[in-house]
């Protein structure tokens, strides 16, 4: 046997197991005879295998093929080699087969190579799974780390159209922020027509447009510049019902806050001033975590070290709570609710709270879990509450 | 360490017992709560089959049983509870939803609008409910005691394909004959200017809750309906190995 391993081109396997056609590559001749013995000793279902596939060639069964590079192995010419059948889960027909799969080939390489076959489903869009009700697998799983034989059978559901994180987020943002104005310069049918274009009197109602339109420029201003996003994305129902919540509830508010019968608050400018101080106060914390969190080094989703209090006074807040991005985020809202003496602001303070409670209880368990030095002191969203 | 062995099997028997007792002590308030709730129910089924037979007219005949009815239905909120212990495998969500609508229907419908109290939709949704309570609370109260008796399940399992889209239409009925008495008199609602600076309209809220039905019955409906071929199927099944 030549002691270099036979160079193995990217063409299926087809070729070399297939005694039956000949010519068919007329290049790789001189390597049929050892390059067989390697496929006969390695894939023995081979053959059968593919003359069945031959036979389907006619029926026109979609077969992926995968970009090899060439195989030096250090052990010589015996690569493992794996095929991949990918059948869909509801009707357990095949979609796609993939022979010549390389094993450390991960997830994410057979989802890109699905996609070639199938152009409408982006690797996003795909959820491959090893049974059909079970877990879905992750894009860096390895094919040779998974309990499958050389032979590997994935069920496929399409989980509809997806959305990267930086457009979900814009989307979300910029809802709330134009509609909120619309019914700050009172466009027609919506308050009775006489008000329609005018300005409130009260003072307290431009400075409310001023903050939650701030909040909003603000949050667009992270989600382009200052977020790292992971190569994540989101579902579009998921997106349509946030859509919806946002909206809605920006909506319902402004149209308090602009209502020509508006009362404003009944401690008059004393109100007004302290909850501005914090809404500033609790806007530029958020946003120094958002910054220092920005800092860290973190691959995705797994960071290699949990966020720490730096010289900016308002990171301090790291030493009693795990995020306090959703302390000063419901600080904010909250200053925002007494300064403008509405109950509709108020709820959307109280659900923003209690979803954010539940986001910063399952981030603190995550950072306990996976750093052992992780303070005690700290808390998940409330300093000593909560 | 022998002695810290010897600790920890103490505290495994000791943890065991308490599960032991604490699934004794459910099973007793369960059994009591399900044979206490169909009694309930079929006190009202009499009451109200004793008023028509006498009085010959459902006029009258909600307001005869209201007490009783408000009591039983609003003790139903227990079960929101029995939910959310733990000690009854159900969704909290889908028992609360479902208490909630009774809840409201009793509450904030039928008792604060009195000129409803003798419309036909009335008597037909609460004909339903009585039915399907007792059948219901009866179910639960054999299970418990292991010894369910099979038209009970059936009934169980069947009637609600019934008595279901009745009881919506019996409610549907009733909200949309008390809409124009809730204009009329501005009840639960609260206009601007207030310095609260929110406002509230009942009419309008009850046609919110009206279209919510359509979204909601459906979901309700078709999870009964997945349950009953879960528990058939599985009666199949052990047919087939007979």
């Amino acid at each position: 046997m030549a002691t270099q391993c036979p160079r193995l081109s990217p063409t299926p396997v087809l070729s070399y197991c297939d005694s039956g056609a000949s010519g068919n590559k007329s290049d790789h001749h001189q390597n049929t005879n050892s390059a067989l013995h390697i496929s006969q000793r390695w894939m023995p279902q081979c053959s059968g295998r593919l003359l069945a596939l031959h036979a389907n060639a006619g029926a026109q069964k979609k077969v992926g093929r995968l970009e090899r590079t060439a195989a030096t192995d250090p052990a010589g010419f015996m690569t493992l080699i794996f095929q991949v059948e990918i059948l869909d889960s509801k009707t357990k027909e095949q979609l796609c087969f993939l022979d010549k799969v390389e094993p450390h080939s991960s997830v994410g390489d057979i989802k890109s190579l699905f996609h070639k076959s199938y152009p409408k489903w982006y690797p996003a869009r795909q959820s491959l799974r090893l049974d059909p009700k079970g877990k879905a697998l992750r894009d860096d799983d390895v094919l040779q780390n998974l309990p499958v034989g050389t032979s590997a059978i994935l069920y496929f559901r399409d989980l509809g159209p997806q959305l990267g994180w930086t457009m979900v987020f814009l989307v979300e943002y910029i809802g709330p922020l134009l509609i909120y104005l619309l019914f700050y310069i009172r466009v027609p049918y919506i308050y009775n027509h006489k008000y329609t274009f005018t300005s409130s009197s009260h003072q307290v109602v431009n400075l409310a447009c001023a903050c939650h339109s701030f909040h909003y420029i603000k949050r667009l201003f992270e989600t382009i510049f200052v977020h790292r996003f992971s190569n994540g994305t989101m579902p579009l129902r998921a997106i349509l019902k946030n859509c919806a919540y946002y909206w809605g509830f920006a909506a319902w508010l402004a149209y308090y806050i602009n209502h020509p019968l508006y009362t404003p608050p009944s401690y008059g400018e004393t109100q007004v001033n302290y909850a501005l101080i914090i809404f500033v106060l609790c806007e530029a914390g958020n946003f120094s975590i958002h910054w220092s969190l920005n800092s860290l080094k973190c691959e995705g989703t797994k960071c290699r070290r949990f966020p720490n209090p730096s010289k900016n006074p308002f990171t301090w807040l790291f030493f009693f709570v795990s995020c306090p991005n959703y302390t000063y985020e419901v600080g904010a809202w909250v200053g925002l609710s007494i300064m403008t003496q509405c109950v509709p602001v108020a709820l959307f303070t109280f659900v923003g709270f209690i979803q954010m409670s539940i986001w910063a209880k399952g981030k603190h368990k995550t950072y306990n879990r996976e750093f052992k030095d992780y303070p005690n002191l700290r808390m998940s969203i409330l300093p000593f509450i909560l | 360490m022998a002695s810290g062995e010897e600790d920890g099997t103490v505290e495994e028997k000791e943890t065991n017992n308490k599960k032991r007792t604490k699934g004794a002590i459910a099973t007793a308030w369960l059994t009591f709560y399900n044979i206490a709730m169909t009694a309930g129910w079929l006190v009202l089924a009499v009451a109200m089959a004793r008023y028509y037979l006498q009085k010959g007219t459902h006029k009258g005949l909600y307001k005869n049983i209201a007490r009783t009815l408000k009591f039983f239905q609003t003790f139903a909120l227990l079960e929101v509870g029995h939910c959310a212990i733990g000690i009854v495998r159900t969704s909290v969500i889908v028992t609360g939803v479902q208490v909630c609508s009774r809840i409201f229907m009793v509450w904030f419908i039928t008792n604060s609008i009195r000129q409803i109290q003798n419309e036909e939709s009335v008597i037909l949704f609460v004909v339903v409910w009585t039915i399907t309570e007792i059948t219901r609370y009866s179910f639960y109260t054999f299970n418990l005691l292991n010894h369910l008796p099979y038209f009970i399940k059936w009934a169980r399992y069947n009637l609600f394909i019934v008595m279901y889209p009745l009881g919506v239409i019996g409610e549907l009925l009733t909200i949309h004959a008390a809409l124009p008495y809730v204009r009329r008199s501005g009840m639960y609602s609260l206009r601007l200017p207030n310095k609260y600076n929110v406002s509230f309209d009942y009419y309008y809220f009850l046609i919110i809750v009206m279209l919510s039905y359509i979204p909601l019955f459906p979901q309700l409906f078709f999870h009964m309906l997945r349950q009953r071929r879960r528990v058939l199927h599985g009666e199949i099944v052990v047919e087939k190995d007979e």
